[in-house]
């Protein structure tokens, strides 16, 4: 335990004190830090412009987990219904990206999406000679690179709970004269909750703080929280409001993160219940 | 120029990789000096020449952008560098911070060798504190094949034709980008009066909707693709784009351009001051600093250097051979102090707006 905690306290509580205590001073006017207290920070985080930056990060990393859900849990299925041999070979292949690098990656779709992109040019191959489509620096195109990012969390995550539930729950349900749908949405579904949350959380905390993929495939066109903060720092050299905003950030994230441990401890209960039902 | 951004990303990977060689093979322990400059903004031999020069060993350390080393600096009162490379509004906080020492002339005979409209820029008349080592102008950079008309104005850029919708792109960094709005509405780039800093934003705001991106970094590679056929551009960076595709061309809108000046400070907690000066004197020598002229692609404000310049060199990169009382009408970016403030607020709306 004492070393968990050292670790803890040395590279996790200390340095977020740190930030959180920066949120307290003033910018000095020459991009320095004057060491005089203040809450106009904190008061400038809930400023309707920054107030909306917030709102629509979390609207571009909540349809971000939306879709990665549903892919990634419908990929964990089909992993977890695959041959028993085969499957450590399909997680395998979900999780190669994570080998390169995730700018690497991100640069990838670039390639693909931009205006003389390979897209733009199958489709010449093929005869198109229109005005090519405009894909990239898009809010499509920052969508696409985080549920591409993050997919393989979900897929981990849910095949997780799905490769050990008991095939006999479904095929009762099914002898009790259940539908396939019924089946699911009533016995399959509940019993992985909790992977389905643990997958959408990564997704969800990993896309609202993210910055590099507004700024690489929205073409800084979109400005992210994420954005939001790394410009205080590096820019504007406000760091007294950079960290008021990282502060915002982690509160959210851990409102999330409780939220999604209750819902665990929920859907614990109800594997519980089954597996003394059964 | 280039406060948050890489240079020379386009810089030859041979030059890159005789700088890996060269710190590799020169450990740096016990230097006498240690300059903080932008990767690739000086000759990669440039501390074996001095070193053989003077005697003088040095390590160049690098950082990435403007900010970068100003925090640095700021947290260690200077302490470990002798020379850094910044922009000057940069060196014009440091000063005002009390962090670099007073340029002293006699120890920098090359002095002599610069315009003297480079003694007198206004953010440091006389060379106090700062010595010029780059200047230029930021304009628009476009593909003259592509493009019907020449681009006249900032306007044509903030609002193009149709046929350039979506095909252009902006500076991302705050002072660049907002310098393009009140260039075109006719306000000084530094301008804090806030209902005129309105106005920009509007204008950029209603801009952004017919921009690709913003761009700091890539913009000349996406005008070679063809993806962009106007961009707000450094013109040394336009240079890169030029240096792959002649068709690439360089405009300075009839509004004007910021001036823009890259400097060498000493630092006041430098041990080792009379060699940074002779390092300083070093780079004004006119060999060297036409090296940076030909190799980086920027103007120098160094006299005999930008007059050895060969001629097919000024041929294929016109704007180097801008007349020195041209450039210098052009108003240069200062500190802003606490406006600063509502810089960036502003940028965040505009980078926020739908």
């Amino acid at each position: 335990m004492a070393p968990a905690l050292a670790w803890l306290t040395a590279l996790m509580m200390v340095p977020c004190a740190l930030v959180l205590a920066l949120a307290f001073f003033r910018r000095g006017i020459y991009g320095g830090i004057e060491y005089t207290f203040t809450l106009e920070n904190f008061g400038l985080v809930l400023d309707p412009l920054y107030a909306g930056i917030f709102l629509n990060s979390a609207r571009i990393a909540g349809t971000a987990t939306l879709i990665a859900v549903v892919i990634g849990y419908a990929a964990a299925y089909a992993i977890a219904a695959a041959p028993r041999r085969w499957q450590p070979v399909f997680l395998f292949f979900a999780v190669l990206p994570f080998w390169s690098n995730y700018l690497i990656r991100t640069y990838a779709w670039i390639v693909l999406l931009n205006r003389e992109g390979l897209i733009t040019q199958l489709l010449r191959w093929f005869g198109y000679t229109g005005e090519p489509p405009s894909m990239l620096y898009t809010e499509g195109a920052v969508i696409a690179g985080l549920v591409y990012n993050y997919l393989p969390f979900v897929i981990l995550a849910c095949y997780a709970p799905l490769s050990r539930l008991n095939p006999e729950l479904a095929e009762a349900s099914r002898d009790l004269g259940a539908s396939a749908m019924t089946t699911f949405r009533r016995v399959i579904l509940p019993l992985t909750v909790p992977g389905i949350a643990a997958g959408a959380v990564f997704v969800f905390v990993l896309s609202i703080g993210n910055f590099v993929t507004p700024a690489l495939l929205g073409g800084g066109r979109f400005q992210m929280i994420g954005n939001l903060v790394y410009d205080q720092f590096l820019t504007a050299n406000d760091w007294p409001f950079g960290a008021a905003l990282a502060m915002a950030l982690i509160a959210i994230m851990l409102l999330v993160l409780m939220a999604q441990a209750l819902a665990a401890d929920r859907a614990a209960g109800r594997i519980a219940e089954a597996k003394a039902d059964g | 120029m280039t406060a948050t951004t890489l240079r020379h990303r386009s810089l030859k990977t041979s030059s890159i990789a005789l700088g890996l060689a060269m710190a590799l093979s020169a450990p740096a322990a016990a230097a006498d000096l240690v300059i903080s400059n932008w990767d690739g903004y000086m000759a990669p031999d440039a501390m074996a020449a001095f070193k053989a020069a003077t005697g003088v060993s040095g390590e160049v350390v690098v950082h990435a952008t403007n900010e970068e080393i100003m925090g640095k600096l700021v947290a260690s009162g200077g302490k470990g560098y002798d020379v850094v490379f910044v922009s000057s509004p940069f060196a014009e906080v440091l000063n005002k911070l009390g962090l670099i020492e007073t340029i002293d002339h006699a120890k920098v005979p090359n002095l002599a060798n610069l315009y003297p409209e480079a003694a007198n820029l206004s953010h440091d008349v006389g060379n106090k504190f700062s010595v010029p080592y780059t200047w230029g102008t930021t304009g628009l950079c476009y593909r003259s094949d592509l493009v019907k008309t020449e681009p006249a104005s900032w306007n044509d850029l903030l609002a193009p034709s149709d046929a350039l919708k979506g095909k252009t792109t902006m500076l991302a960094t705050d002072r660049w980008l907002l310098a393009a709005g009140q260039l075109a509405k006719g306000y000084s780039v530094n301008e804090t009066d806030p209902a005129k800093l309105a106005e920009v934003k509007d204008l950029l705001i209603s801009a952004k909707k017919t921009l690709l991106a913003y761009d700091d970094t890539t913009f000349y590679s996406k005008l070679v693709s063809g993806e962009a056929l106007m961009v707000q551009a450094w013109d040394g960076w336009c240079n890169y784009g030029i240096a792959e595709n002649p068709q690439i061309k360089y405009t300075i809108p009839k509004e004007g351009s910021d001036l823009w000046v890259d400097t060498m400070v000493v630092m006041k907690a430098s041990a080792n001051k009379d060699a940074a000066f002779q390092f300083i004197n070093f780079m004004l020598d006119a060999k060297n600093h036409a090296w940076a002229a030909q190799n980086i692609d920027y103007k120098v404000p160094n006299k005999p250097a930008m007059e050895s310049l060969p001629a097919d060199f000024l041929a294929k990169f016109p704007n180097m051979a801008m007349p020195v009382a041209e450039l210098v009408k052009f108003e240069q970016l200062r500190d802003v102090g606490d406006a600063q403030r509502d810089y960036s607020k502003i940028v965040s709306e505009i980078k926020a707006a739908q």
